[in-house]
Formats: structure tokens, C-alpha cells, sequence
């Protein structure tokens, strides 16, 4: 069929001023306000084309699963379903399988944390335990303690629930605590108290460094005085390179901290299993907030992770998991020592996943980025992590996922993005000064 | 029920408006499931020529937006395959991607266009971006608005309204190009005209009005369901009306499109109509304008989708 009247009476329409608006949304002016935010982003967008396998993604933090073994993995799951598919396959309690917060207390103790599995909570990943956490604690403008940069998921659960997100210092050592005193106090003297103080403590996401054994005492002595929760989120503990694991806050503060844990990263992020230790009172507030969210989380799932810590190797599988990654950091670091300009900076995580690279002064990690995408290589700008819209002269890089010659190509990438950039900025702004301008400056 | 047997639409691509064109093919590719056909949506990647030469297609719907979608690069590789596809050649294309091209060719055929200058990156280096700075204000005056010379979605487009924010606005535009456009701002009704033309020459669709909210018509605004208003048809006098057809429908012919096109313009206070730029490969998400038209002209998306496929495939490669 062709139209040969196409669009003829768009020329001669009679009517053009009667015309109506036409929104693409009929419920507009519906919506919360926590949803004023939820709008299609640019930077949303260049993740899209992240997703292509010519850019070399130090963007997204994704683990590395092909590492598993994933046909004994896949001859598990089919053993699962052949012996206990009627309990596999359907709802269970809100608080979690029974099995597998024994064992989740067995992963805890290589951290020294003794729980009881009543004190456990199932959730889907730990992300899920940060929106209960924060729908249980937190009203429009209440404070919450962040670090400096802070993990960007929480800063979203923390923005759903319109939290007043105030970050604190941290240096290489972590937080700090008297920016720590420092903030409780301001939050104070503003006629505010600040509900919860949320932490990373191991190889932080996103700046790669861990809180110091030294300062771990003094931190929870403050939050103590002060009757200020913690909540301690621990995704990448067990994933050290160069130590036993860390003693974990809630091993030294079994009322005073709540602890998130998951499966993402010592197992597969895909089974969307986590879980938070609490003291007996927010954890039976936590179960009802569960049952509200999803009524009950996946039995598949959980009944999976399980399987997988009773009958798989899982430490051992850590430990692959931990020399993996331990080569990928040590690629990202030795790459950044030799390709990044004068000006960069970065840290040297101990473990996990993330290093936290600090551009020249004047460099924008957030308009930088589309320069980097069209020279095939991905990161996070800084401004992710912060919820104040700082963090513009950071850029988080990952190197979970690529394998070391990637990410050399990736860093020789962004490298030259980065003198680019620099040439760029001297040319619109040459009295600008240059060079190295923070405590964790390397070159 | 159509004919066609098998069709590809193109989707994807690798520049920043990947994530558009991946929901413009997704719709179009809803769309033809109405219509009976069973389209298959493929990426610009490394697998595409096997891809093509091992199935070949009776058509392509290339829906990728910004570079190789809209450069003519893939339709130039379509055409060496011998494979029909809708829209226009790789020629024209090329004329119609880079806007200051695009902008002279339709200012020699009496279209009028904001005054604007282009220059790369490299003018600001070599001869000291102040300097240039100060030239251009004092050519173009103020307001201004920059943006890459090619690519599309707003993205490192940006209004100035005071010469200090100049160079903020063209680092946001050599973000995303080599190439700043830079053109005296008009305020006024921004409109877009799209054109169909099946076989008996270019027709223009009803013009729709875009009524952005605070922040203007940026990559947000686009793309955010309810954060734009539309009117369609445009709130123009029927002379107003007229006249931005005409200028679509020339822009068209001008720039040797083919199948169909999209021209943004605006409209002044006086309803001098000012040509912006035009698309060959319009979006069609749900928030795209050439959709919209469409409905509103009495044609349906999905219909006219079938017919763009026919009259490619009839035509032949």
C-alpha cells in the first residue's frame, strides 16, 4: 500500500490554535516527590553503549562469575530441584530459610561476628535490607551519616525515602572520626539528630580503602555515646588480598550495629541473596517491612546459596575469587603508575573491587565522560557517589570484571581521555594551575 | 497482512544515543508485530555483514540515531550489499548530519537560519580561546546556542545568555564533537515538521509544538515521559503553519532526503520561521515527535512503518 495523501491536511488544517497539549504522561502532577528525580539521564545514556564489548568497562561493579564452576554449579541447582523442588518452588517465611541462616552465621564467624540465626534476616541482596533499613528508620529530612564518596546504591535507597544525606570525611584510613564528632555535632546544633550512620568498612565502594583497626574502637565508641545506630555494610570483607579478614563492628557491638552481608560477591550476584544481623527489635521490624515489600523473598534462591555453602568448596572458591581480583588490582594499579598523567592521584585498595582515581585540577570526571566513551572506555564520575553533587574531580574505576590486559588497554584509554582533557582545559581556562593536589597524590 | 517476509530493523550503535535508538527500534519493531510482521532488531557490531549475508533481508529499518545511524556510514555498507533499507542514501545523509553543512545548503536554497559560526576544537588551541571568544560575541552577539556540529538528543547542547559562560558551554560541546556550531539564539516556538514520502513526493506532517519545561528541551526533557508538553498541531496561524511545511518539505528536497525526515525549527515572535536542523533518522520513542504527528495526521505508526518498508523494498536497493 502507498499513501499518496500523506499528511496533506497537516498543510491546510483549519484549526491549529484549538489544539490541545498532549503529554506523553497522563499522570502528571500525580506522582510523589520522591519521584521528581526519576527522569531519563545523559549519563544513564553513556552507560548504554558501556554495554558494548569494545569499550573496556571499568564502569560497572560486576563480579566475576564466569570464575564459578558453573557446571557443577548447574548440576546442584538440578540435584536441588529433584530433591526438594516442592519446598524450592514455593513461598517461605519472611525472615528467611532457617538452613541458610545457620550458615550465613558460619560465613559471619570469619569475620568474628557470633550470631544467632534469629538475629538474621534474609533479603534480596544487601541493597534490599538498605530500603528496610531506611523505610523503617527514616522520614523526609531526617539525617543520615554517609562517607566521603558513599556507595551509590544506598545514596538512592537514602534518596527514596527523602533522607537528609550528610557526608563525613574519610582518608586513607577511612573515616574520620572526628569529622565523624564533627558532623553528629553540627546535625545537633541544626535541631537534628541523625538516625543512622552508614559505613563500608572493607575496601569501600567506591574509594577502595578500608577503616583502620585503630579507628574501628573509637568510631563505635562515639556512635555509642552518642545512642547513634551503625550500619555496616560488608559486601567485600572476605575479599582481602593481603590480610585475614577484618574483625567486623559487629563483632565488638552486637546492639549498637546493624550488619549487612551478601552472596554477591563471594558466590553470584545473580541469586540476589543477602541478608542483616539485628538487634532482636529492628530485626522483628525488619520482617514486617519484608513481608510488606515482597511478602516473602525467593525460596529458589535462597534454597540455592544453601545447597552451594553445604555441599561446594565456598572458601576455597573465595580464595580463587580473592587471587582473581588480586591480579586485576595489581594491573589497574601497575597501569595507573605508568600511563596517567601528572595530576592523578589514586588509592590502593587492600581488596574488593574499586579504585578511586583523582583527575588534575580543573577536570570534570561527569563531562569528561562522553570524550571517554567515544575512546571506548567506561568509568563512574565521582559525582555518583556523593548526594550533594561534589565528587565532579573523582572517577571510580573497577576492575572486577575485565581481565588484566583489558584493563591496561582501558587505563592506556583513559589516559590519554585525560590529556585530552587537560590540553582541553588549558585552552578555555590557561591560567589554571596544574598538578597534584590531594594527600593521596602518587605521581 | 504484508508481503515482506523478513525485515531487520537496525538499532544500537555505538554513539551516546544508543539507548535511544535501541527504544525507537524496540518500538518500531512493536509496531510491525501489530501489523503482522515478525521484525528482528540487530546491532551495528562485528556480527552484522555475517549476519546479513548469511540471512539476507528483504528490507532494513535503520533506526540508529546519531553517528554511523545517521552519517550514511551503515546505509553506504547497506547499499554495498545490495540490500534495500529505508530512508535516505549515504550522500545525503552526510549533508544532512552535519548541521553547518546542512544550514548552508538550505540558507542557498532561501531557507532562512539562525546566524551562527562553526569552528573545531583546534581554532580555540591555536589562536587563543578568549580571543575567539570575544569575536564570536561580538559577531553573533548574545544569546547564543552551541551545540556539536553533528550528533543529536541535545547532548552537549547548551543556551548562553551571558559571554562568560561561553567557554563552559563549548567544553560541554567538545565533550561530544570535535566541531562547535555556535548560533545566535532565537527565542520563540520550537517546532518540529515531519516529512513522509511514499512514492508520490514529500509530504509534511502537522507540525508539533514543544513546550519543554524549566530547563528547556534537553536530553531530560526528551527523553522523561510528562516532563514535556506537546501541542499538536503546532498553535501557529495557518500562514505560520504553511510556511513550516514548506520549509520542512524544502529542507527535504534540498538535502536530497528520501522516505522521510524531521526538521526542528523555530518560529519568532514575528513568525519568521528559522531552520535548525533535520533528521533522517527521526526518533520513535514514545516521546518522539514524528510519532506523534503521525497519529495526529490520521495515520497510524504501525502502518506507516509497513508502508516505509514496502516502499523501500519495492524500490529495491
Amino acid at each position: 500500500m502507498i499513501l499518496d495523501d500523506f499528511g496533506r491536511e497537516s498543510v491546510t488544517g483549519e484549526q491549529q490554535s484549538a489544539s490541545q497539549p498532549q503529554r506523553i504522561d497522563r499522570y502528571v502532577g500525580q506522582y510523589a516527590e520522591r519521584a521528581v528525580d526519576m527522569v531519563a539521564s545523559e549519563i544513564r545514556a553513556l552507560f548504554a553503549v558501556a554495554a558494548r564489548p569494545e569499550i573496556v568497562s571499568l564502569a560497572g561493579g560486576s563480579p566475576y562469575v564466569a570464575a564459578l564452576p558453573l557446571d557443577v554449579v548447574g548440576e546442584m541447582i538440578g540435584q536441588l530441584i529433584a530433591n526438594h523442588g516442592a519446598t524450592a518452588l514455593q513461598y517461605c517465611t519472611a525472615q528467611g530459610d532457617s538452613g541458610l541462616r545457620e550458615r550465613i552465621c558460619d560465613v559471619m564467624a570469619l569475620e568474628q561476628i557470633r550470631a544467632h540465626p534469629d538475629e538474621v534476616v534474609v533479603t534480596v541482596g544487601s541493597q534490599q535490607a538498605l530500603d528496610l533499613l531506611t523505610r523503617i528508620f527514616i522520614d523526609p529530612g531526617d539525617v543520615v551519616l554517609v562517607e566521603a564518596p558513599s556507595y551509590v546504591g544506598a545514596l538512592g535507597a537514602f534518596a527514596a525515602f527523602q533522607a537528609n544525606v550528610v557526608h563525613v570525611a574519610m582518608d586513607d584510613d577511612g573515616l574520620i572520626p572526628e569529622a565523624l564528632e564533627e558532623a553528629i555535632e553540627r546535625a545537633a546544633a541544626a535541631g537534628k539528630r541523625a538516625k543512622f550512620l552508614y559505613t563500608v568498612p572493607n575496601f569501600q565502594n567506591p574509594a577502595g580503602v578500608t577503616l583502620a583497626a585503630g579507628r574501628r574502637h573509637r568510631i563505635l565508641d562515639i556512635c555509642r555515646r552518642v545512642g547513634l545506630l551503625v550500619v555496616e555494610d560488608n559486601p567485600y570483607g572476605l575479599l582481602g588480598f593481603e590480610s585475614e579478614p577484618m574483625r567486623a563492628l559487629r563483632a565488638d557491638d552486637a546492639e549498637g550495629v546493624v550488619y549487612l552481608g551478601t552472596f554477591s560477591k563471594t558466590f553470584a550476584a545473580g541469586v540476589r541473596v543477602g541478608w542483616a544481623v539485628a538487634p532482636p527489635a529492628i530485626r522483628d521490624k525488619l520482617i514486617l517491612a519484608a513481608e510488606s515489600a515482597v511478602l516473602c523473598h525467593s525460596s529458589f534462591s535462597q534454597l540455592t546459596v544453601r545447597e552451594y555453602l553445604n555441599t561446594q568448596p565456598w572458601q576455597e572458591q573465595i580464595k580463587d575469587f580473592r587471587e582473581l581480583y588480586r591480579e586485576r588490582r595489581d594491573a589497574t594499579l601497575g597501569a595507573l603508575s605508568a600511563m596517567m598523567p601528572p595530576g592523578c592521584h589514586w588509592t590502593r585498595p587492600a581488596g574488593g573491587f574499586y579504585v578511586w582515581l583523582g583527575l588534575p585540577e580543573g577536570i570534570n570526571a561527569k563531562a569528561m565522560l562522553p570524550r571517554a566513551i567515544s575512546s571506548r572506555v567506561a568509568y563512574v564520575p565521582g559525582t555518583g557517589f556523593y548526594a550533594n553533587g561534589s565528587g565532579g574531580d573523582y572517577a571510580r574505576l573497577c576492575y572486577s570484571f575485565p581481565d588484566p590486559d583489558r584493563i591496561t588497554e582501558g587505563i592506556r584509554r583513559l589516559a590519554s581521555v585525560i590529556e585530552n582533557e587537560i590540553q582541553l582545559r588549558d585552552d578555555f581556562a590557561p591560567s589554571a594551575p596544574t598538578g597534584p593536589s590531594r594527600p593521596t597524590a602518587t605521581r | 497482512m504484508s508481503h515482506i517476509e523478513r525485515v531487520i530493523i537496525l538499532a544500537g550503535g555505538l554513539s551516546a544515543e544508543r539507548e535511544v535508538s535501541l527504544h525507537s527500534g524496540q518500538r518500531v519493531r512493536d509496531a510491525l508485530a501489530q501489523e503482522g510482521i515478525d521484525a528482528e532488531i540487530a546491532d551495528a557490531d562485528s556480527g552484522l555483514l555475517a549476519h546479513l549475508q548469511a540471512y539476507p533481508p528483504s528490507v532494513v529499518f535503520p533506526a540508529i540515531h546519531g553517528a554511523c545511524g545517521e552519517d550514511g556510514a551503515i546505509r553506504e555498507v547497506l547499499s554495498l550489499l545490495g540490500v534495500p533499507y529505508v530512508g535516505s542514501v549515504a550522500s545525503a545523509c552526510q549533508m544532512a548530519f552535519d548541521k553547518p553543512t546542512a544550514k548552508a545548503l538550505v540558507a542557498a536554497a532561501g531557507l532562512t537560519t539562525p546566524p551562527s559560526v562553526t569552528l573545531p576544537r583546534e581554532t580555540f588551541h591555536d589562536l587563543g580561546a578568549g580571543a575567539v571568544i570575544d569575536l564570536i560575541v561580538a559577531k553573533l552577539g548574545l544569546p547564543l546556542y552551541v551545540k556539536p556540529s553533528r550528533g543529536g538528543s541535545a547532548l552537549g547542547a547548551s543556551p548562553v545568555h551571558a559571554a562568560a559562560d561561553l567557554p563552559a558551554a563549548l567544553l560541554s560541546c567538545f565533550a561530544y564533537g570535535e566541531t562547535a556550531l555556535i548560533e545566535r539564539f532565537i527565542a520563540g516556538t520550537e517546532v518540529a515538521v515531519g516529512v513522509i514520502d511514499l512514492g508520490s513526493g514529500p509530504q509534511a506532517l502537522p507540525a508539533v509544538e514543544i513546550v519543554p519545561g524549566d530547563g528547556g528541551y534537553d536530553y531530560s526533557a526528551r527523553y522523561t515521559a510528562g516532563k514535556t508538553e506537546f501541542y499538536v498541531p503546532a498553535r501557529l496561524s495557518r500562514e505560520v503553519a504553511s510556511d513550516v511545511a514548506r520549509i520542512a518539505i524544502t529542507a527535504h528536497t534540498t538535502l536530497g532526503l528520501r522516505d522521510l525526515s524531521r526538521t526542528d525549527l523555530i518560529v519568532d515572535d514575528t513568525g519568521t520561521a528559522y531552520f535548525l536542523e533535520v533528521n533522517v533518522s527521526p526518533g520513535m520513542t514514545e516521546t518522539s515527535t514524528l510519532p506523534l504527528a503521525l497519529e495526529a495526521s490520521g495515520h497510524t505508526f504501525s502502518s506507516t512503518c509497513v508502508s516505509l518498508l514496502e516502499f523501500a523494498a519495492s524500490r529495491g536497493a
